[in-house]
């Protein structure tokens, strides 16, 4: 490992009521310097107030929070001139159009500025120029809110539900577009409830849950720590397969369906168990598939219930 | 101030493009204006003094204080549908300061205001005849001082009014007894002492007051008291907003 990572938020007993609800609680976490971060977790969890008083936008009952060194509540402006928002269900003006809110934006920063002309290319909005905002389907408005995110190249990129409600296809492109933004040494802090998004995109994850966070790590490390579980499915017709399979010291159970054997066990070994196994007995196996346990089985696992529950 | 010019002109230009846009906020008052003129000036003959007065006087600053209402509504209206539909908040994760977004729009309004009431004026000089000797810029001038003011009051209804469906209700509740006790249609004087305790509250009060005096051609000297009342409100109510001022 090279020198230690350079934390560039820094959150410390972070809570946040509305009333008599906890929306947040005792939140705790640090973002890296150049990493994809990501806070997950269902709907309602906090991730979103977190983020906002993160953010600056939102002003937290306790707990200390700063972002490249700056206090998002004292230094609010100077804050703003160097990270760029894209926030849940926000919308502009009606009637206004993609290159005039571009442009807006452009001369709110005082630092030197994205060519906004390129984002629009970039993000695929350059024949939408003249549109007006309304006029602008769901996938496009938020690629427009993502240049808008962009254009005062920011150091440090929030996006907040970046690809709820659009498109497989349109999910794709803007996950490479965020690992480009962090390609540029930027560093991108995001909120998901999507598991997937989150093993794909985030260098490291903080799973949040009642307000407050369950574990923070890599998605490899965090499955491992809490899922450690392996299934092989090896589908044979030699029927001496089974005894054998279950002498194998990491597997934990066998479950046989017709010629298809679901081998349960724990630890990196069993899939190397399972084949060093089947070449020594010369076990003509007609398929073979290993099944990775991910963030979704975590998620069950640290809270008892699934995430879209 | 940053971003300020820029805002006002977008924010000019998209609040053209509404359908009812320039229609609505032009158009209409000046047409309308017209016809009153004509039908006052069908039904109540030069000499009858008292009518007349209503006529020369009275409409006119009724109309320029309608005007100045409806700005203040429409001002009203479409910031509580900025912080309804998530717009301020947008805006508000940018350096932009909320001085500047209510900036902008009262620079719009005032615009719009002052533009208005210059085609009506200059097209209603037939129906309408000033004083002798009032002039122009000085009519301009108490009219733009009266819309300030009564805008600033505007702002702390803007500053907190969570939807847009509140905004207008509110708005008239608040502004339409102030334009019933302003003494345009009733003397202040002819009041009962508590009416008029309350006439002298109204802010609105003291704008009729002034435009009634500049339109009758009376000098600003005689008015200092209306424009530090309204100067008051003004400051007070900037101040106000910017406390209470809410994003969401």
């Amino acid at each position: 490992m090279s020198a230690p990572p350079r934390a560039v938020i820094h959150v410390s007993g972070c809570r946040k009521t509305y009333g008599s609800i906890v929306a947040v609680d005792d939140v705790s976490f640090d973002v890296h310097d150049g990493e994809i971060f990501g806070l997950i977790g269902p709907n309602g969890a906090g991730k979103t107030t977190t983020m906002e008083c993160v953010e600056g936008v939102r002003v937290p009952d306790r707990g200390t929070i700063s972002v490249l060194g700056l206090d998002p509540v004292r230094d609010v402006y100077r804050l703003q001139e160097r990270v760029g928002v894209q926030l849940q269900q926000a919308q502009l003006q009606k009637r206004i159009k993609v290159w005039e809110a571009i442009d807006l934006w452009a001369t709110l920063y005082r630092r030197p500025r994205q060519d906004g002309e390129r984002l629009l290319e970039q993000l695929g909005l350059a024949d939408k120029r003249q549109a007006w905002f309304m006029t602008l389907s769901g996938g496009q408005k938020q690629r427009l809110f993502i240049a808008l995110a962009l254009i005062n190249d920011p150091d440090v990129v929030f996006l907040d539900e970046l690809t709820t409600g659009l498109d497989p296809q349109a999910r794709r492109a803007i996950w490479e577009l965020v690992r480009g933004i962090r390609d540029r040494g930027k560093t991108v802090f995001l909120t998901t409830h999507l598991m997937e998004e989150a093993e794909r995109l985030c260098d490291r994850v903080a799973i949040i849950e009642h307000g407050r966070i369950i574990d923070i790590d890599t998605p490899d490390r965090l499955v491992a720590k809490h899922c450690p579980q392996r299934t092989v499915i090896v589908t044979t017709e030699d029927d001496a397969a089974e005894p054998r399979f279950r002498e194998l010291t990491p597997v934990v159970s066998v479950m046989r369906a017709g010629h298809r054997y679901t081998i349960d066990g724990r630890g990196e070994e069993l899939v190397a168990a399972v084949i060093d196994c089947v070449s020594e007995h010369r076990i003509r196996v007609t398929d073979f598939r290993t099944v990775m346990p991910n963030l979704e089985d975590v998620f069950l696992r640290l809270t008892g219930h699934s995430i879209r529950d | 101030m940053r971003g300020l010019l820029k805002l006002t002109w977008l924010e000019t230009k998209i609040f053209m493009r509404e359908p009812m846009g320039a229609i609505g906020t032009i158009l209409i008052p000046v047409i309308a204006f017209l016809g009153l003129g004509r039908l006052a000036g069908r039904t109540l003959s030069p000499e009858s003094a008292s009518g007349s007065a209503l006529a020369r006087i009275g409409l006119p600053v009724f109309a320029a204080i309608l005007i100045a209402l409806s700005a203040v509504i429409s001002l009203v209206t479409i910031i509580a549908i900025y912080r309804e539909g998530g717009i301020l908040k947008r805006l508000r994760a940018t350096p932009l300061r909320p001085t500047t977004i209510l900036a902008a729009h009262v620079v719009v309004k005032l615009m719009l205001t002052a533009a208005t009431l210059a085609l009506m004026v200059a097209a209603g000089r037939r129906y309408y005849p000033a004083g002798v000797n009032v002039s122009v810029v000085s009519v301009t001038f108490a009219l733009l001082l009266a819309t300030w003011s009564i805008l600033a009051i505007g702002f702390i209804i803007a500053s907190v009014v969570p939807t847009a469906r509140f905004a207008q209700p509110i708005g008239a509740a608040l502004f339409y007894p102030m334009v019933a006790l302003s003494g345009l249609f009733v003397p202040i004087a002819a009041m009962p002492p508590g009416v008029q305790l309350l006439a002298r509250l109204m802010p609105l009060t003291y704008a009729v007051s002034l435009l009634k005096g500049v339109w009758q051609g009376e000098a600003w000297s005689a008015h200092l008291g209306d424009v530090a009342a309204l100067i008051v409100v003004f400051g007070v109510s900037v101040a106000i907003s910017s406390k209470v001022f809410r994003w969401e």
